[in-house]
């Protein structure tokens, strides 16, 4: 999801004050988080600034319009020489391309030099803004939202005095700039130097320079869009699209960054004001786990209901989900992200675009808005996100050319397929794999309830395998009830204890097969609390653990504990012991402040302990994680081929045919396609078979049958 | 949120017979100088519902309530009034209705209720669950007088037998067994099968319907098109559905149970995922039936919300609970009045008129233009719009609405005193209504009578 990187790079307070404080006045870390920057604009580098070494730092990218706003006021107030009208160009020049629109370069940069005149006369920063951003007359709609409302601020309340407070504001408003007040204004000072100096060296080049790397910057944020070049056409276009952009971002920042620090007080402030379920404040909080999303389930649900009415923009099929992933009637990764995905299939189909908007931009926005939505209710697995990030990226792909009905229908079938190949067949491709791991006699633990290990046992079973299970659950949640009543009822052999006797019963396990909520691109497997224990256990046993997860979860985070990230929940249910009412000894001593209960939900495992990652594109041992998270990451897709797969059997090496018609090739890992199962593909004949070296698997009857080629 | 409201206004009850009229049909009858409409409508209004259909029986008493709707919230609400006759039943007022019901679900909401609790928790309980019905059970009122704690043991023994049994699973999530009132002289059957399904019932006599429920439309249509018979949504229409929960008869064309997930196998697949990853409620395992393979029996939900002791819930719907209404609006539920409360924990309109020594306690309301005499002392009661109080008057637990006029020397106890009624001197009314209509009264009455 490129939203959430990029706001996170504007938001994460930690990684900035560490940056600043410890660094020199100059912090790289801008640069480094947009690395393609000094790549992609190369004639900015050498334009602006030849004679300066550390060019591309220098001219910080306009983030954020909020940042050009607190660079502004100082450069004229303050105390250093008062710049020429060119150097003004300049500084305002590649900020002022975010907020206004302008049609073309030479009529910007005449627009603001008669601003930098109109500071000299009134000689009050008080003037700026409606200076800078109400006299173009060109100013287009959508980007004169965010100036207007900042400029009735500035022009009420801001004496060249009193500056720093309406930065203050504005940190509390839009970005946590709290401690950087002081830095921004010696920052600004230098770059308006540093600008001064490098006008005086090429003023021509300069402003169409300039403002191609602001493009490349809104453009860059917003989507990858293939032109960038100077031509004054593509500067006006992505401006405005600058300008949708700032709203667009005023709306992303309504989404609470996934991975919010909970301690941090005004950050919690700022989100308390915006979310819908109020989160309340928690009452003992375990030290470690400060940073968490604090779980007060008793008092969200009940205001959530009362909301009802109130959240009149939700889709209702969004605000049942919700509702249901709030009281825990869904969890699971696959389950919570099918329910979501099926939601926003649901919210689609209602949708229509609000005239004088675009359906993209629009749905975009919505999206945002549900997923801040369900934030607010429990925070987004991997899984989500990542299915997240792959619808606002097919919303985002939509031609503008489409109608709105044709583009529904397009949507609403990505994310069919996205269920159905990303969650459904890459359940039966792990199947398949896993299937092959279970021999006759084996003893399988597993822990919890993931329904890939489900689906991996029932199979097996269907395949006639002799195997005994044994589930090891926990509390509070005893997930591991439901799967063991739906195996044993599928007649399996089972064994059913608690992670207690871990030690005892896995002197008799064969293998261990675990689910994942997410797996981390150093490996590291992020499961349901418990699943460590469990393969470290089997890891001092010498049994192999074989983790099965779908490709989609798989996360480019890497992460070493499961303290920084890590999901909290009702501390109640550990404390208490349903029907059991002599045991609650500790009724009524959550008040107490010396006692702090923690439920955790995930926990890390290391890769170390994992012997093998099970996923659709085949098995993997957990260092090759990042190499799918590369190869196969960011939202792609497979491709339905509807030709005849057989015609072409050198592609067939390894094909896996379902009974209903699909046709997988993991080592080709994009082309899947059609047989029919009424009409056997005529190629299954010793033609096809003599040819490839491996072996195709054949389903017939939903029995699997391996033909040794 | 694709919900319909209806607020089933009534006309004039039975019940009520003494204070409502055709002037004052039972939707307008004050409560703390509102009528009591207000409440309902406010706190939809208070929960961004807008649009809302009232349902008055009786053309008259739609005409009234019509009008005091338009005048009161004009630019506010969008208020449909629409008129059924008399004696229709509530389940025959929604089938008179029913043409003009065309979301999901269908909110509705007795006129009578005087509750804060919010009507987005019974809907969002409704959709949680994909229930066909939800409805909001509240806690018994202590009636009576609430000074006296013994006034709870005194009411059990006043009014025995007219208990409301609940039954609910343990997750008190699902309704399982419902019976009202009248039923309740006999023995009460409780369905095995649904007794069996569940494991374990609650059963609850302390509890009652509150009259807000949320139906899924087209099961409420189905209900009242099959069912002619129905009257009431409570006693026949809700019990019905409770009853035939494990056994639906009702097609549910929005299929909540996701039974039409079987078309293709990946749309069941991922029905399956779905399916395990919640803990299934008991409809769900039972409709699996004993080898849990595909869905074989047709199910429906009930739920019910529960209203949280700490909400004000209550329906008016005897003269004893207008009582209690009045007088816990001006006292422990002030908050639902409206009104900002004096120092003195009382209301007094400032243009009211106070004699010298005259004294009004806490919990008291005094309406516009109301004028005292000496002397007189008013405790824990609500006074309307310009009445005339003489000189040494008590009143004590009292209602008393507009334009009334009380002589010097009345006391008056635990009495509701119509519009435009007049007491002579030095009347002492104890636990009376007095009608209104110029009735002059002249005599002492005490207990229970009426003019």
């Amino acid at each position: 999801m490129d939203s959430r990187r990029s706001s996170r790079a504007v938001i994460d307070p930690k990684v900035r004050q560490v940056g600043f404080f410890t660094s020199a006045p100059l912090p790289p870390d801008r640069t480094q988080s947009d690395p393609p920057d000094p790549i992609r604009s190369p004639p900015l580098a050498d334009a602006s600034s030849p004679g300066n070494s550390l060019s591309p730092v220098m001219i910080p990218p306009p983030r954020h319009p909020s940042d050009s706003l607190l660079r502004l006021p100082h450069s004229p107030s303050d105390a250093f020489p008062p710049p020429s009208p060119t150097t003004t160009t300049t500084s305002l020049g590649d900020f002022s391309d975010d907020v206004t629109a302008a049609s073309s370069p030479p009529p910007a940069a005449a627009r603001v030099r008669g601003r930098g005149s109109s500071v000299k006369q009134q000689g009050a920063a008080s003037s700026f803004p409606g200076g800078g951003f109400e006299v173009p007359p060109s100013v287009k709609a959508p980007s004169s939202v965010p100036a207007s409302g900042l400029t009735t601020v500035s022009v009420v309340k801001l004496p060249p005095g009193i500056s720093v407070e309406v930065q203050s504001d504005r940190a509390l408003n839009s970005k946590p700039l709290k401690e950087k007040t002081s830095k921004a204004e010696r920052r600004a000072i230098q770059e308006a130097q540093r600008a001064a100096k490098a006008a005086a060296k090429a003023e021509g080049i300069k402003t169409p320079a300039v403002t191609a790397l602001a493009n490349a910057k809104s453009a860059k944020s917003t989507k990858p869009s293939p032109q960038r070049n100077d031509s004054a056409v593509v500067v006006a276009a992505s401006e405005k699209k600058g300008g949708d952009r700032s709203v667009e971002k005023d709306r992303k920042k309504d989404v609470p960054h996934p991975r919010m620090q909970y301690d941090d007080k005004s950050r919690v402030q700022k989100l308390k004001k915006r979310s819908v379920v109020k989160p309340t404040e928690a009452r003992n909080r375990v030290e470690l786990f400060r940073h968490l999303p604090q779980y007060e389930h008793g008092t969200q649900l009940p205001v959530l209901q009362s909301k009802f009415f109130q959240l009149d923009t939700l889709h209702p099929a969004v605000y049942k989900v919700g509702l249901q992933y709030l009281s825990g009637d869904i969890c699971g990764g696959n389950a919570r992200c099918i329910a979501m995905l099926q939601a926003f299939q649901e919210a689609i189909r209602d949708y229509s675009t609000p005239p004088a908007k675009t359906l993209s931009r629009d749905l975009t926005a919505k999206i945002s808005s549900y997923v801040s939505f369900l934030i607010d209710c429990r925070p987004l697995s991997v899984s989500m996100g990542n299915a997240i990030r792959f619808l606002k990226s097919q919303i985002a792909k939509i031609p503008i050319s489409l109608s709105e009905s044709e583009a529904k229908a397009t949507l609403h079938s990505d994310i069919e397929r996205f269920i159905n190949e990303k969650i459904i067949l890459a359940d039966r491709v792990i199947v398949k794999h896993a299937v092959t791991k279970i021999r006759d006699g084996d003893v399988l633990l597993t822990y919890g309830s993931s329904s890939a290990v489900e689906m991996i046992l029932q199979h097996a079973h269907e395949l006639g395998k002799q195997f005994r299970v044994v589930i090891v659950d926990s509390r509070p949640k005893h997930e591991g009830k439901l799967l063991l009543r739906r195996l044993v009822r599928k007649g399996l052999s089972c064994t059913y204890t608690h992670i207690n006797a871990i030690s005892y019963i896995m002197h008799e396990v064969t293998r261990v097969f675990l689910g994942a909520s997410s797996v981390l691109s150093n490996g590291t497997v992020y499961s349901r609390v418990g699943t460590a224990c469990v393969a470290m256990v089997a890891y001092g046993f010498h049994i192999p653990v074989l983790v099965c997860c779908e490709a989609y979860k798989f996360h480019e985070r890497v992460q070493l504990d499961s303290i920084c990230s890590n999901e909290l929940g009702d501390p109640d249910s550990i404390s208490k012991v349903p029907g059991r009412e002599d045991i609650n000894h500790l009724d009524g001593w959550d008040k107490s402040e010396n006692l702090q209960l923690l439920n955790l939900i995930y926990d890390a495992t290391p890769s170390d302990y994992v012997s093998l990652i099970i996923t659709d594109y085949g098995m993997i041992p957990p260092t090759s994680v990042p190499v799918i998270v590369r190869e196969y990451g960011r939202g792609q897709l497979w491709i339905y081929e509807e030709c005849d797969p057989l015609a072409s059997p050198g592609r067939c090496s390894d094909a896996v045919f379902f009974v209903d018609g699909l046709i997988f090739y993991p080592s080709q890992h994009l082309v899947l396609s059609f047989w029919f199962p009424d009409r056997p593909p005529s190629g299954l004949n010793n033609d096809l078979l003599e040819r490839s070296d491996n072996f195709v698997t054949v389903a017939e009857n939903g029995n699997f049958t391996n033909f040794e080629l | 949120m694709d919900f319909q409201v209806v607020v089933l206004a009534g006309g004039t009850s039975k019940k009520l017979v003494p204070l409502v009229s055709k002037e004052v049909p039972k939707a307008l009858l004050p409560v703390a100088n509102r009528p009591v409409l207000s409440y309902v409508l406010e706190q939809l209004e208070l929960s961004n519902i807008k649009d809302l259909i009232v349902v008055v029986e009786g053309a008259d008493a739609a005409l009234c309530v019509g009008g005091w709707i338009s005048a009161a919230y004009v630019d506010r609400l969008h208020v449909e009034v629409a008129t059924v006759p008399e004696d229709v039943g509530t389940a025959g007022a929604l089938r008179a209705i029913a043409h003009h019901l065309t979301a999901k679900d269908v909110l509705v909401v007795s006129g009578d209720l005087v509750s804060d609790v919010p009507p987005g928790a019974v809907t969002a309980a409704h959709r949680r669950h994909d229930a066909v019905v939800t409805a909001m059970i509240c806690s018994v009122p202590v009636s009576g007088l609430s000074e006296a704690g013994s006034s709870g043991a005194k009411d059990k023994t006043k009014k025995p037998g007219r208990y409301n049994i609940i039954g609910m699973d343990p997750t008190k999530q699902f309704l399982l067994h419902i019976a009202t009132g009248a039923e309740l002289e006999k023995d009460t059957r409780i369905r095995k099968s649904i007794l069996r399904a569940v494991g374990q019932m609650d059963i609850r006599a302390d509890l009652m319907d509150a009259h807000m429920y949320a139906f899924n439309r087209s099961v409420l249509q189905e209900v009242l098109d099959q069912k002619d018979k129905f009257q009431s949504l409570k006693q026949d229409v809700l019990p019905y559905l409770v009853r035939s929960q494990l056994k639906s008869e009702i097609l549910i064309n929005g299929a909540p149970q996701g039974q039409q997930a079987k078309e293709n196998g990946n749309d069941k697949v991922s029905y399956r995922i779905l399916a395990n990853a919640s803990t299934p409620s008991f409809h769900e395992l039972y409709a699996l039936g004993p080898n849990g393979s595909a869905p074989v029996r047709r199910t429906h939900k009930c739920c019910v919300y529960i209203a949280s002791n700490s909400k004000y819930c209550v329906r008016l719907n005897s003269i004893q609970a207008f009582m209690d209404i009045n007088r816990d609006v001006i006292g422990e539920a002030n908050h639902l009045s409206g009104y900002n409360f004096s120092a003195q924990n009382n209301i007094i309109h400032p243009s009211a008129e106070l004699g010298s020594k005259t004294t009004v306690g806490p919990h008291c309301m005094l309406g516009e233009g109301s004028q005292m005499g000496d002397k007189c002392s008013v405790k824990r009661s609500v006074i309307g719009r310009h009445c005339r109080i003489g000189s040494n008057v008590k009143v004590v637990n009292s209602v008393v609405m507009n334009h009334v006029t009380i002589g010097d020397g009345c006391s008056i106890q635990g009495s509701v005193i119509c519009s435009n009624a007049q007491l002579q001197e030095r009347v002492a009314l104890k636990d009376c209504q007095v009608l209104s209509l110029s009735t002059s009264v002249f005599l002492s009455l005490s207990s229970n009578e009426y003019l």
